[in-house]
């Protein structure tokens, strides 16, 4: 799976790398996992709220940090 | 809990609604018993700044909670997509206006100010209506109206939203008439237009709920700290400060002092949460109502780390022409409250 977090460095986007880290290492999924902080790089993927996360290129959450419920919600299946 | 809030989430809003309201009833009388408890002369300095503390803290606490939770579950059905397709193409004016209402319902974060605007400049929401939209946005939020609210009553919160609407919508529009399209940075102007399309946002009224609960977590859990210590100032100058010591710096014959304080706003940032108690003590001792509100807005409209990330997209003349027209519709909104109250 290769996650990326859009976000220009506030609270909640740093959170939220973390939080996809750690429970991504509890679930045992390997992933890659970057940031995305030039912000022509986020608009590409035209979300309007940050943090944003993208996974194998599809925008599944804008605005907001997850919720622990969510991200454990992509690693299943 | 969480199963049955989703089972019956109507009887849920419903119970909670009464509980909450009782609880914030019983605050007053609460406090009361609880300073007459401690080993302190209720007259005294020391007995008024405690009643002041121990009744304020958990009645701002309750009503902040209660407010941020039901703007948590308007804001679902809000979100910047609809917004944006909302004001896509309308007309200046009566856009403006529903920018500026739309500012309060819409979740927004500064850090979020950037790609917000641009995702607005690409469906073709012109550029003094996304203005309208980004000052009311910050300025009007439900944690500053529940605090003025809580601590001053509905009618200086209706006023404080009133006027800060006045002011997005007014200076959205002056520079929206001011034609300053050439001032974004090119990179911004060079991105492709798309028509908005509606974000499938259909959410259930149980996923509401839980919105409002993560909503409280975020909000209350990062702001409380603040209002704790924004309220034990404001309860050491309730009880310490004497009165009038701040009229005459900022009270209302000190012609300078709305210029005065709108300036120190400027390079300030502070949230709403800490700055309201803070208010409500120099308002206590005296300073002018207008002056005041002047102040808070000039500090939560316009803070330097939203005009830094804005300058990624903003060309500098057009940053200055933002801070310059906001500034002045503020010191009207001042000079004029001082003059008429």
């Amino acid at each position: 799976m290769d996650i990326k977090v859009l976000g220009t460095g506030c609270m909640s986007c740093t959170n939220t790398l973390a939080l996809i880290e750690q429970i991504a290492k509890e679930k045992g999924v390997a992933i890659t996992l970057s940031k995305v902080d030039d912000i022509k790089d986020i608009m590409s993927y035209r979300v309007m709220s940050l943090p944003g996360v993208v996974i194998d290129g599809k925008v599944v959450h804008a605005g907001g940090m997850p919720s622990r419920d969510k991200i454990e919600s992509w690693f299943q299946g | 809990m969480r199963g049955w809030t989703h089972r019956q989430p109507l009887v849920f809003l419903f119970v909670s609604a009464l509980l909450w309201f009782g609880l914030y009833r019983l605050l007053e009388p609460a406090s009361e018993v609880l300073v007459a408890l401690l080993p302190v002369e209720r007259s005294s300095r020391l007995g008024s700044a405690l009643q002041f503390f121990l009744y304020d803290t958990p009645k701002v606490l309750v009503l902040l909670t209660g407010v941020v939770f039901m703007m948590g579950m308007v804001n679902s059905w809000f979100t910047p997509e609809r917004t944006r397709a909302i004001l896509a193409g309308r007309v200046e004016g009566v856009a403006n206006a529903m920018a500026a209402g739309l500012g309060i319902v819409t979740p927004f974060c500064s850090c979020s100010a950037v790609p917000l605007f641009i995702g607005f400049v690409q469906a073709g929401v012109p550029l003094g209506v996304t203005f309208s939209f980004l000052i009311a946005a910050p300025m009007v939020n439900e944690v500053a109206l529940a605090l003025l609210f809580g601590l001053f009553g509905w009618k200086i919160a209706l006023i404080y939203m009133g006027l800060g609407l006045a002011v997005a919508i007014i200076a959205g529009w002056v520079i929206g008439r001011l034609k300053m399209e050439a001032h974004l940075e090119d990179w911004v102007r060079d991105m492709p237009r798309f028509s908005p399309d509606e974000a499938d946002s259909a959410m259930t009224l149980p996923q509401r709920i839980d919105a409002g609960f993560a909503s409280v977590r975020e909000i209350v859990g990062r702001v409380w700290p603040y209002i704790l210590g924004g309220i034990a100032v404001g309860a050491g100058i309730h009880g310490y400060v004497p009165e009038d010591f701040m009229a005459s710096i900022l009270g209302k014959d000190a012609w300078w002092s709305v210029a005065l304080a709108i300036l120190i706003g400027i390079p300030m940032y502070a949230n709403a949460a800490g700055i309201i108690p803070v208010v409500q003590a120099l308002l206590a001792k005296g300073a002018a109502l207008g002056t005041v509100l002047a102040f808070m807005m000039s500090v939560i409209a316009l803070s330097l780390p939203e005009m830094v990330i804005l300058r990624k997209v903003l060309k500098l003349r057009l940053i200055a022409v933002f801070i310059g027209v906001v500034a002045c519709g503020i010191l009207v909104v001042g000079y004029v409250f001082n003059a008429v109250m």
